[in-house]
Parts: structure tokens; C-alpha cells; sequence
């Protein structure tokens, strides 16, 4: 099936390379209208009973447009990778799903982002309880400057998940288990966080997110700052996540993506141009935009 | 290839070179000439803070000690309790001291005539009177007894044996006469003089008398003064930095509010003196000369410090950190209380000392709220009227006694002590709470 363009001026070249492209109908077409220079998006952004659903998201930060119409659905227990060149929104999308872009005033956030069907953005849902539900881990790892055990023990405190110490002894060890941490910390439970090794300190992270028991966890580039064994401990882990967590991870390695990703979203200055399963998306994309990415062509 | 020779060279590269190689003879010059300027520059800083030391130090040392004289003082029953009943309130009231000039007079006996007399008596400073009722009171068995006691010397004394009186000046000119000249001689031959550490100067209050006068006044009055301004302008400064940082909107309201706290560091503070005068004193009726007052007008001044420097240290917690607590869930009030308060506090509260030893060494607002006052009891509370170091400084350099010079650079080299270990204590604080992330 063909499409056209929504008509801006200036995408003739895009428009080409659509019409070769499959459109998709659902809930994104429909809404199309409101943002001019959005790109339609290739592929299936749906999937049946999503844990997450994001439909026309669009995020400004003050004049720059970083995101536009952007709609995806995020599976149980699947891992859906977001790639694209740098600055073209994958992170910003990441940051909507549990609202972190609340904290940078200029950020305005319009569309809908439900979980288990509940809108994210309206007034009745608390923040405090969408970050528990919707974890992440960051780029660089950042545990808080305190002890191995603090640092898992953190969010079952302030989310009074622990009736008493044995409790939280218990979530911390299998938050930790979980991790592929344990075995490594259990003799230096009492030692700094920042004290252990990068690949440590991010598997640490991923404890600490999953000590509160998050339906979803959301990865910013979490191997960036990795060497390619402690990249390759942190991927395995992320496959035996999946089992039990959605996981959204934005990564800058396509190799990556490959490896632990079930499906893929190519982001492209703000628009996500093209969503398939991953291995769909690799050996036969359907935009130029994501051939060209792909390929090395440029990104 | 890798190797050219210079013959080899296309002459467009070789005239490069040749101007390279003139030009870095000129270029090392400058380095090396700017570099000498940093140098001389940190140099001379040096030069002027050793100046500065060695010249209090050096006037200021013989404050600490104290001449002595030793004298045999007979307690005389009639002078001290003539009716003989030996009571405390008896002995309280003796005439130490008729005692203290009796004993002087025992020791140069011969001395006739009222002028005499009075330079004699003037060897010994009046204050050894109170010292040897004391010394009655804690043995009532010494009265009617004779024994050595090592009197404290009057100021004139004490500066002509620290060699701060030059004895070759004409007798008119000086404050020591001739005749008090050579009994101080005679007593130095029989070994009657000696210099001590000066007790009085660390433990007594202000006094007309410089061998009277003491330190300690002005240090419970600092100490009192910066009690209150910590206790009120560190919470103050701390809840507003992380306010400002943490909660404001950025609207111009608090673009206002910012500006105006980087203008207040800026307010000289002889003005937070006057603010103090008609808000604390006239509006609030707080006593005036009190620790309270002072500690008020110098949290006024140290509170822009305090919360610039905290605001500073808040900033730099990184925002990873903050994003880490945000994204586990904590609430705004839960990433400030368990995060950035903990990683800032060693900022904080190394701005809290630089501003609180600002305070410490601040003079003119506290003599707009009548700190500056003669006081001699050492104050007890916050209400009390009380003088503060840098004040009492001030004081003592305006008095006319020769003694009191050294005591002015003594109570400098104290103020300048206390400094010393607030901002040693700001440099460890840094050190050992500094955490990497």
C-alpha cells in the first residue's frame, strides 16, 4: 500500500522513498494531521495487549521540536531497541515514558503514553509511583555515593516495600542475584558503590532498579561507557530480564540492538521513521532513512 | 623522507623555519619574563602577609608575659580584720591594700614623703590587693603570718623590664622615675623580678588597668555573637539556597530574589549595623550591646555568603545522581533530603565557616549596636552587654597607656589564632568529606 506525504514542502526526496514503503493504519494515521513536517511511521507500531502505549507523542523543549507524532507500543517481556544518530529524540521518548522530562521546566510533553491503559501524563497518576513501575538506568552509571547495600535498599525505603530487615535483606540479595551481582558483592555488601568497576557499578544500577519491582525498565545507552566484556555480562543479563520486564534500551551500537532486541525503532531528527522486529529491520529495511543508518552510510 | 634535510628543503620552507627559529629565542623571553611577573606578584602577597605577621608578633608577644615581683607581705590582724573575729565577711572586707603598702614599704624601708610613696606603691599594680585577699580567703590561717609572694608589677614596670621604656631618655620624659628605676634595680640584684605568663590577659575581662585587662570578655562575646549568627544563619541559608535551587520557579520573581542576595554580599556592612539599630533595636527592643543584637546584624551580613556558597555546593552535585533518585521513585523532597544535601554539605559548610569567620573578624556594624561599649564583666548570656574581639582591639588601640600597644597586638594575634583554626577547619571539612561520584 502506498502513501503520500502529508505534503510539506522540502521532503520530495522522502516522499519518493515512501511511496515504496508500507503505511500503517491504526491510531497513527488517524492523527497525523497536527504536525506538519512529522514523517509517517513504517511498520507496525502496535503489538496486541501492550504493557506500554505511546500514541502522537510530541515533546518540545521551548522552540526545538524533539519529538513528533511519535506513536509505539511497548510488548510484555520483550526487549524493543530505539537506535538512531545522535540528537534525534531517542532518549528525550525514553525520558517520556516515565516522565523524567518533568524536571526540565522548558520540556512540554502532548499525546498520550498509557500504561496498562492508564494515561501517564494525566493530573491523577503520581509520578513517584509511574517511576516505581517504570525503572531506568542511565547512560553513565550512577550509584549514590553509599554502600552496595544501600544503594539496592534505596527504593524498597522510600517505597516502604520492606516491613523489617530481614525483608529488605531478602530483596536486596535476589535484586542482586537478579543482577548477576551478587556472587561478586555478596563479601562487599558494606563497600562504596562508586568502589566497584564500571561493568559492576551498571549491573548495580540494574539491581537497583529491579529492587522495587518495575513492570517496565527503561535503558539509556546503558554500555556506553562499558567494555566489551562487561557490555557482553550486561546484555545476557538483559536477555534474562526479559523474561520477567519489558525493556526499552536505547543504544548507539547496532550490533547491539541486534543481539538483545526483539524489535527495533529507527528514530530520525525526531521522528520514528521505521519499527519492525529486529532482525526484519537489519536484513531488509524498508526506509532509505534506515538503510542508509544501517548501513553505515551516515550516524 | 621522514627525515628532511634542510638543504633538501623548497626554500619557501625553509624561510618558514628560519622565521620560526628567530621568533622562539623571543617567545621562550616572554614565558619566561611572564612567568616571573606571577611570580614576583605571588611574591610580593607573600611578602606583605609576613610583614604583617612579624610585625604584630613581634609588638605583640610580650603580652602574653607579665613581670612579677617578689615581696615579702606580712597579714597584718589589724589591717586585715581588726575586731578578730575571722569571718569570711570579716576577711572579705580587710584592707589588703593598707597590707600590699605596708609591704612595699617593708622592703624599702626609708622611704619618706608622699610623693615617694605613691611612686613607690606604684612598683606593684593595685590589682595584687584583690590577689591576696583571695589568697586570705582560701587560708584564713595566713593572717598574721609573713610570706613571699610573687605580686603582679604595674604596667609602667612590667614595660620598663620588656624594654619597651628607654631608660636613657630624661627623667621628664618618661613614666618611670629615677627613683622607681633604681628600686627595680635593686630588686633584679636580689632576684625579686621575673617574668611570667600573662594568666590575667586570658582570663580577665576589659580593664582601665592594662595589667588588669584581658581577653576573655571579647571572647565569650565573639564566641556568643557567632553562636547566634550560626544557629540562625546557617538553617536560614541553607533551607533558602535550597530553595532557590531545588524549587523556585524560574520566574523574574526569583530572578529578582537572586539578584538582590548578590547585591546584599556586596552591602558594606557598617549599613547592616544601622539596619540592626532601627530594626532589632528601636522596632524589636532588643537590649542593645548584646551578643544578640551582634549576632542578628551579622547574620543579616553573613547570610548572602552562606547562600551563595551553598547554592554553589547544591549545584555541584551531579545531575546524574539527582536523575538516579528521581528515576527510583524519590520525590523531590526525598532526592534533596537523601541526595543533595548530603553530597553538598561539606560545600555548605565550608561557606557557613569562611562566612562565619567574616563575622568573627567584622567590627564596624557591631559599633552602630553599641558593642563598642566599656565592659569588663565577662558576659553570661545572650542579653548580657557584651564585646566582641575585633571591638575590643579597636578599644585598646585608642587607649593612651603604653601597655596597652602590646595588648592590642596580643588580642590581634588571638583574633587572627581563632581565624586561623576556622579556616584550617573549612580546608579539613573540604578534604575529608570531598567525595568523588
Amino acid at each position: 500500500m502506498n502513501i503520500v506525504d502529508t505534503g510539506a514542502p522540502g521532503m520530495t526526496a522522502e516522499t519518493e522513498v515512501q511511496s515504496r514503503s508500507e503505511a500503517l493504519e491504526s491510531a497513527t494515521a488517524a492523527a497525523g494531521g497536527n504536525e506538519p513536517t512529522a514523517r509517517r511511521t513504517v511498520g507496525d507500531v502496535t503489538v496486541p495487549n501492550p504493557v506500554m502505549s505511546c500514541r502522537q507523542v510530541n515533546v518540545r523543549y521551548g522552540d526545538k521540536h524533539a519529538i513528533r507524532n511519535v506513536s509505539l507500543d511497548i510488548a510484555h517481556n520483550e526487549v524493543i531497541a530505539m537506535i538512531g544518530p545522535s540528537g534525534c529524540g531517542k532518549s528525550t521518548f525514553l525520558r517520556c515514558l516515565n516522565r523524567l522530562n518533568d524536571t526540565i521546566p522548558s520540556a512540554v510533553v502532548t499525546g498520550t503514553i498509557t500504561l496498562d491503559g492508564q494515561d501517564v501524563y494525566e493530573k491523577r497518576q503520581d509520578v513517584v509511583q509511574l517511576r516505581a513501575r517504570v525503572g531506568m538506568v542511565f547512560q553513565k552509571p550512577n550509584p549514590f555515593p553509599k554502600s552496595v547495600y544501600e544503594n539496592v535498599a534505596y527504593g524498597p525505603r522510600i517505597h516502604g516495600l520492606a516491613a523489617d530487615r530481614t525483608e529488605l535483606d531478602e530483596i536486596v540479595q535476589t535484586s542482586l542475584q537478579r543482577a548477576g551481582l551478587w556472587e561478586e558483592v555478596k563479601d562487599r555488601i558494606e563497600d562504596a558503590g562508586t568502589s566497584l568497576s564500571g561493568g559492576q557499578q551498571q549491573r548495580l544500577c540494574i539491581a537497583r532498579t529491579i529492587a522495587v519491582g518495575p513492570e517496565v525498565i527503561l535503558m539509556d545507552e546503558p554500555c556506553s561507557a562499558l567494555d566489551p566484556i562487561a557490555t557482553a555480562r550486561i546484555e545476557d543479563l538483559i536477555d534474562e530480564l526479559k523474561q520477567n520486564y519489558a525493556i526499552c534500551i536505547v543504544t548507539h551500537s547496532m550490533q547491539q540492538a541486534a543481539r538483545v532486541s526483539q524489535r527495533t525503532a529507527y528514530f530520525h531528527l525526531g521522528d520514528l521513521i521505521e519499527v519492525g522486529p529486529t532482525d526484519l529491520i537489519f536484513t531488509n529495511p524498508r526506509h532509505r532513512l534506515t538503510e542508509d543508518y544501517i548501513t553505515g552510510r551516515f550516524g | 623522507m621522514n627525515k628532511p634535510q634542510a638543504a633538501g628543503m623548497p626554500p619557501s620552507q625553509q624561510r618558514i623555519r628560519e622565521r620560526v627559529e628567530r621568533g622562539l629565542a623571543r617567545r621562550y623571553r616572554a614565558e619566561r619574563r611572564f612567568r616571573a611577573y606571577g611570580l614576583m606578584a605571588a611574591l610580593s602577597g607573600l611578602l606583605f602577609v609576613a610583614f604583617l605577621f612579624l610585625s604584630i608578633i613581634s609588638t605583640g608577644y610580650t603580652a602574653f608575659v607579665q613581670t612579677y615581683v617578689r615581696i615579702d607581705v606580712r597579714f597584718d590582724p589589724e589591717l586585715i580584720d581588726p575586731e578578730g573575729n575571722r569571718s569570711e565577711e570579716a576577711l572579705r572586707m580587710g584592707d589588703y591594700g593598707g597590707v600590699l603598702k605596708q609591704a612595699i614599704r617593708e622592703q624599702f624601708p626609708g622611704v619618706e614623703g608622699r610623693r615617694e610613696l605613691r611612686q613607690l606603691y606604684n612598683l606593684v599594680s593595685e590589682i595584687a590587693a584583690f590577689d591576696l585577699r583571695d589568697r586570705v580567703l582560701d587560708d584564713p590561717a595566713l593572717v598574721g603570718q609573713t610570706r613571699e609572694f610573687w605580686l603582679i608589677a604595674s604596667d609602667d614596670i612590667d614595660q620598663l623590664v620588656k624594654g619597651k621604656i628607654d631608660r636613657a631618655l630624661a627623667e621628664e620624659q618618661r613614666v618611670v622615675s629615677d627613683l622607681q628605676l633604681g628600686w627595680l634595680d635593686a630588686l633584679t640584684r636580689d632576684d625579686r623580678v621575673e617574668r611570667r605568663f600573662n594568666r590575667v590577659f586570658f582570663t580577665a575581662g576589659d580593664s582601665r588597668e592594662p595589667e588588669q585587662a584581658g581577653v576573655l570578655g571579647a571572647i565569650v562575646g565573639s564566641f556568643l555573637t557567632l553562636l547566634v549568627t550560626l544557629l540562625l544563619s546557617f538553617p536560614i541559608g541553607v533551607a533558602a539556597a535550597v530553595y532557590l535551587e531545588e524549587f523556585a520557579p524560574g520566574n523574574r520573581f526569583t530572578d529578582l530574589i537572586e539578584v538582590n542576595i548578590n547585591n546584599l554580599a556586596a552591602v558594606p556592612s557598617i549599613v547592616f549595623g544601622l539596619l540592626g539599630l532601627a530594626v532589632f533595636i528601636q522596632f524589636f527592643g532588643v537590649p542593645r550591646s548584646a551578643p544578640l543584637v551582634g549576632g542578628l546584624v551579622l547574620t543579616l551580613m553573613t547570610l548572602p555568603t552562606i547562600i551563595i556558597a551553598s547554592r554553589a555546593a547544591i549545584k555541584a552535585v551531579p545531575p546524574s545522581i539527582r536523575e538516579a533518585a528521581l528515576g527510583m521513585g524519590a520525590s523531590q523532597v526525598q532526592v534533596v533530603a537523601h541526595h543533595v544535601l548530603p553530597l553538598a554539605m561539606p560545600g555548605m559548610l565550608t561557606g557557613a565557616i569562611i562566612g562565619m569567620a567574616r563575622a568573627l573578624g567584622e567590627s564596624a556594624p557591631l559599633l552602630m549596636i553599641g558593642m563598642v561599649a566599656f565592659i569588663a564583666d565577662i558576659p553570661a548570656s545572650l542579653t548580657d552587654p557584651a564585646t566582641v574581639l575585633p571591638v575590643q582591639v579597636f578599644l585598646w588601640a585608642d587607649s593612651p597607656e603604653r601597655a596597652f600597644l602590646e595588648r592590642t597586638s596580643g588580642a590581634i594575634i588571638v583574633l587572627l589564632a581563632f581565624l586561623l583554626v576556622m579556616n584550617a577547619a573549612a580546608v579539613v571539612l573540604r578534604h575529608r568529606f570531598e567525595r568523588r561520584w
